[in-house]
């Protein structure tokens, strides 16, 4: 079950790839550089996928206890603080040549580095309470809270300062995105979450067996 | 409600008792916000232009760094006295023993961040009368933000063998938008305008007030569990 979703991720992404590199026209203004958006836009929305996870699971395993539960957060967590790394990186790649600069603090720049942070201290959390259903608990109670400070930590940043992109997606109106943009976009939506399933089941699979092992 | 209110209060007033013998926490930290004046006077130098332009942040970065510490220690005390097992004996709800560490340590961090206040006018040589009250609002929204975070935190990390280091590690980052927003709000007020132009950052530390407060009151229970 877990291959036959890892070879659908695989062929996706690579649906994906030629989509953003072959199919899609070349952007007038920003030129190539504009196609590393189709990996950066999945990137941030299996990131915040992945923190919506963790939230449900440690509600879940504060409620009923099941160890499961708790994997499933350990899991989504990492993958999440994974694709939040990317976003950042691809975002940098990407703003050196269009703004001129590797790292400006911009509201989403901002916003998307505190999540960061944020994520890497639930894992540190996770990785030094000795006693693991301690362990377990608290990063539960970590994942609620950090959950719940997203959208405190979006109003803020944004208030605080604006430069970037306006979202040219899900803004309301008619679209100005070009049809074939717009499928490239989503094909590599769907790659990136069935990567997304498919690390979060490998990594919780192997979670199991060391638990099992311990 | 009133068992629950009365439970939270005994917590606080034993900690105020505690407190008040020892003098332990309270002594410590003055002590440690007049280093930090110190530090901030090296590091920004005498030009009153640039210090009048970072001393919103700086005085975050007062509270913040003293709140870490007073903070920090609200559970290690009762595992030091040996008392940890028997505030998990207290009948009835958990939470109640959250709200009363709570309250002590707001009360901790407001006496520490008035004095630091006045510091900082003594110092820096600020007239702060005129800004005082719309100051107070907004120290007060900032201070419930920070200590009900970190009274959850606290407890969290007082069983951690690493704790020095993970709590600031954990507290930080959930509390950027609130910091965010209090230095943001700081620098208006200082500049002598109305809170009314500040609104809504004052409307977003208020949210957070809530979630924060809320969350530690329906999570405590599983901190201290066992």
């Amino acid at each position: 079950m877990i291959r036959v979703v890892g070879g659908l991720a695989l062929a996706a992404l690579a649906a994906g790839l030629v989509m953003a590199f072959g199919v899609a026209p070349r952007e007038t203004t920003q030129g190539n550089v504009q196609r590393i958006m189709y990996l950066h836009v999945p990137s941030v929305w299996v990131a915040y996928l992945a923190f919506a996870v963790v939230l449900v699971a440690s509600i879940t395993y504060l409620v009923r206890r099941l160890e499961a539960a708790d994997r499933l957060a350990h899991a989504s967590s990492e993958v999440g603080v994974l694709f939040t790394g990317l976003t950042i990186a691809t975002g940098s790649i990407w703003g050196k040549p269009t703004w001129g600069t590797w790292w400006t603090w911009d509201a989403r720049l901002t916003s998307v580095s505190i999540l960061f942070v944020m994520y890497l201290g639930y894992l540190l959390l996770r990785g030094m309470v000795e006693d693991r259903e301690r362990g377990a608990r608290y990063a539960a109670v970590l994942g609620i809270v950090a959950a719940f400070n997203i959208p405190l930590v979006h109003f803020s940043v944004y208030w605080w300062r604006t430069l970037h992109q306006p979202p040219s997606l899900m803004k309301p109106g008619p679209g100005t995105m070009p049809g074939v943009i717009v499928a490239a976009l989503l094909v590599n939506f769907a790659a990136f979450s069935l990567l997304y399933v498919y690390f979060v089941a490998k990594r919780a699979c192997l979670l199991r067996r060391e638990a099992e092992a311990a | 409600m009133l068992t629950f209110a009365r439970r939270a209060f005994i917590v606080l007033w034993k900690d105020l008792l505690v407190e008040r013998r020892s003098k332990e926490t309270l002594n410590a930290l003055f002590f440690f916000a007049l280093l930090l004046l110190f530090l901030f006077q090296f590091a920004v130098g005498p030009d009153r232009e640039r210090l009048a332009g970072t001393l919103p942040g700086l005085l975050w970065l007062g509270f913040i760094l003293s709140g870490l510490l007073g903070l920090g220690r609200t559970f290690v005390v009762e595992r030091e006295n040996d008392c940890w097992e028997a505030l998990l004996l207290a009948p009835g709800d958990k939470s109640a023993i959250y709200v009363g560490k709570l309250a002590g340590n707001l009360l901790l961090m407001l006496v520490v961040e008035a004095i630091l206040v006045v510091l900082f006018g003594f110092f820096f040589n600020l007239d702060l009368r005129g800004v005082l009250p719309g100051l107070a609002v907004v120290i007060v929204l900032g201070t419930v933000a920070f200590a009900a975070v970190g009274t959850l935190f606290a407890a969290m990390t007082a069983q951690v063998r690493a704790r020095e280091l993970l709590f600031p590690v954990l507290l930080l980052p959930v509390q950027a938008p609130v910091l965010l927003a209090t230095v943001k709000a700081t620098e208006a007020v200082l500049l002598g305008e109305p809170l009314g132009s500040v609104a809504h950052w004052l409307k977003l530390l208020a949210a957070a007030d809530v979630v924060y407060v809320a969350v530690g009151v329906l999570t405590f229970d599983f901190v201290l569990e066992g």
